[in-house]
């Protein structure tokens, strides 16, 4: 609490007040303070400078940046550090996300220096160990995917959709069928899946789920064609329902002659049980922070694997690494390849990460990440069913939707119920998605937590349901417990104040 | 909130209501309440857009979301209500008066004809808000 309170000294007396909130970096700047320094600039630095940036770009005032020593540095963001809610503190439930637990051990392993201080410009004998990891990741992935062909290279989950994109582009041009070029897309999808397909010139065809949740097969139907280049499927899809009918479009997709892509941003929930080629799959992509384990990027560094068959092998990005039975090399000759798509071979790190995840579980361990996910989500599910409409039975893969209408009734919106949940110490989960539900509340445990915190989280649910049917005022104030109470969101982006000297 | 009796609606929430030989478009109470009332940006098109039933004339965001606006009409974009962007509260209180998006001079004034009425929108809007 030390943060929130002020020592103030006046006219020789010392003084102790509450404060509102602590003390910005900005705050805390005293003229003329630094937190380092350097060597006195001598004529010819500055020469060089003058030399290096013509004087029309340089600036002709000084920044408005706080003026501030290391520890106060150090303070303002291990403070800023204590007022926010991560998996490492808390329960974090945020349906289609993820967040589950990373154990520490991948960290230790991917700071090895071995790993980390590698140089990209080394030559390949001299790092034959990061190519085996390499190697042998490609190789896992390609097993439990069964779809062999494996690039490392993409930087993200939405990166590896662009990629794989790009990849079957290339594979259609080099068939003679470049005039494919639409992409159909569930209206359960996330939103990556248009931005990709537009992204690579393609286009997007929207299609409706039916009353179960699942891909409506008449309307699927109706939309193929002879321009028909693929369709993105998430199975699981974001309802957290198994697509069953998932043989049915898979075959009449081929039968036009199109493909499946997979977005495998739900692989948790059937990682080591089903191998997605087995159900039609030709290309997905894997995000490692799910299914597997690396940090959540919040743009990265993150990392987003393909894998696609093996007739798109020779597209996949450049170059491939190869093993000849004694030693790994990089293979440059890769003519059909789109070509880099990162710069080097990806975030290694996170490679190293995922390959470390997976060599500590085992084939039997990685087995288990989709029976806990989905054991803990039925758990949550059926704990919450009673205060809670659930529009799509009481069933689910690893995560389930609320439809939150009978508290908005009450007064209290699916927004008010996250922020309230705030008042109980775990991150709400996701808000208002998938579009398809109205106000949706979208849950998912994962695998990686306890019976007794999925029970905790219920109770506090249970309480909010309560509240809110009693008295929705109770709800609609949260949160009130929190470092910062609540927001106006609408201001907030209406009018953002984006700089220090904007907010006095 | 009460509806005109003469709007019609498109699925995707949009009203079309004839205003002397033109055809002012909207998007209704419901699809505003559904966005929470918080509207953060709307993009209008410039006068002289041409548009067609079904096709996107606009976007509308909102702090829990941004969708898409899809024509009710095919014609001619004639007037754009300017002052809405500024002003999206009129969005939630007056969405069928001075909430109107655009005006359009319709290609095809049968269009009307096959929206939804009132009280189908309405019956829509209740089943969707069970789905």
């Amino acid at each position: 609490m030390s943060q929130r309170i002020k020592i103030a000294q006046k006219d020789g007396k010392v003084s102790v007040e509450e404060r509102t909130s602590a003390a910005s970096i900005f705050e805390r700047s005293v003229p003329g303070r630094t937190g380092f320094s350097l060597p006195a600039e001598s004529a010819d630095t500055a020469k060089k400078v003058d030399d290096a940036i013509p004087a029309r770009f340089r600036r002709k005032s000084r920044a408005a940046l706080p003026e501030v020593g290391e520890l106060d540095v150090v303070r303002h963001f291990t403070h800023l550090s204590t007022r926010t809610l991560g998996v490492d503190t808390t329960f974090y439930p945020l349906g289609s996300c993820t967040m589950k637990y990373n154990p520490k051990i991948n960290e230790d392993i991917a700071a090895l220096p071995g790993n980390c201080h590698v140089h990209p410009h080394q030559p390949a004998d001299t790092m034959q160990g990061l190519l085996k990891v390499y190697h042998d990741t490609a190789e896992i992935l390609g097993k439990l995917t069964g779809l062999p062909g494996v690039s490392l290279q993409p930087a993200a989950g939405a990166h590896g959709e662009f990629t794989a994109l790009l990849v079957m582009k290339a594979y259609f041009e080099s068939r003679g069928e470049a005039h494919r070029n639409e992409v159909i897309i569930p209206d359960t999808a996330h939103g990556t899946n248009p931005a990709s397909a537009l992204r690579c010139g393609l286009e997007a065809v929207n299609i409706q789920s039916d009353s179960r949740g699942r891909v409506n097969i008449e309307e699927l139907k109706s939309r193929l064609g002879p321009n028909t280049a693929c369709m993105m499927i998430t199975n699981p899809n974001t309802l957290g329902l198994f697509e069953d009918q998932i043989h049915e479009v898979a075959e009449l997709i081929h039968a036009a002659g199109a493909l499946i892509y997979l977005d495998g941003a739900n692989f948790n929930a059937i990682v080591g049980r089903v191998r997605p080629a087995d159900f039609g799959a030709d290309m997905m992509h894997i995000n490692v922070h799910k299914t597997f384990s690396i940090p959540h990027g919040g743009g990265g560094p993150g990392a987003g694997p393909i894998c696609v068959r093996d007739f798109l092998a020779p597209f996949l990005p450049a170059p491939h690494i190869k093993f000849d039975g004694t030693s790994y090399s990089f293979d440059h000759n890769c003519p059909q390849s789109i070509g880099k798509v990162r710069s080097y071979f990806g975030n290694v790190n996170n490679v190293m990460r995922t390959y470390v995840y997976l060599r500590q579980l085992g084939e039997e361990g990685v087995r288990q990440i989709a029976s806990y996910a989905v054991l803990n989500a039925n758990y949550l599910l059926s704990l919450l069913a009673g205060a809670y409409d659930v529009p799509f039975g009481r069933r689910c893969m690893h995560e389930f939707v609320i439809n939150a209408t009978r508290q908005k009734n009450q007064g209290a919106r699916a927004m008010d119920i996250a922020k309230k949940i705030l008042d109980y110490g775990f991150h709400p989960p996701t808000t208002y998605f998938p579009l398809i539900v109205p106000e949706a509340l979208m849950i998912e445990p994962t695998e990686t937590e306890s019976k007794e915190t999925l029970e905790l989280f219920a109770a506090a649910m249970l309480e909010i349901a309560r509240l809110s049917a009693e008295d929705s005022s109770q709800v609609t104030a949260a949160p009130q417990s929190t470092p910062v109470t609540r927001m106006d969101e609408l201001a907030a982006a209406r009018q953002p104040v984006l700089s220090w000297p904007d907010s006095k | 909130m009460p509806v005109p009796p003469d709007v019609r609606f498109l699925k995707s929430h949009e009203w079309a209501r004839k205003d002397g030989d033109l055809i002012a478009v909207g998007v209704s109470d419901y699809a505003i309440d559904q966005l929470n009332k918080e509207i953060v940006f709307l993009e209008l098109p410039p006068v002289g857009r041409n548009v067609s039933v079904g096709a996107v004339f606009g976007v509308i965001e909102a702090v829990k979301a941004a969708s898409d606006l899809y024509s009710p009409v095919a014609g001619k974009v004639v007037e754009v209500n300017e002052s809405l962007p500024d002003n999206p509260t009129l969005l939630a209180d007056d969405p069928y008066g001075a909430g109107w998006m655009i005006k359009v001079a319709p290609s095809s004034p049968a269009d009307m004809d096959a929206l939804l009425s009132v009280a189908d929108y309405q019956k829509f809007c209740e089943t969707e808000a069970h789905h």
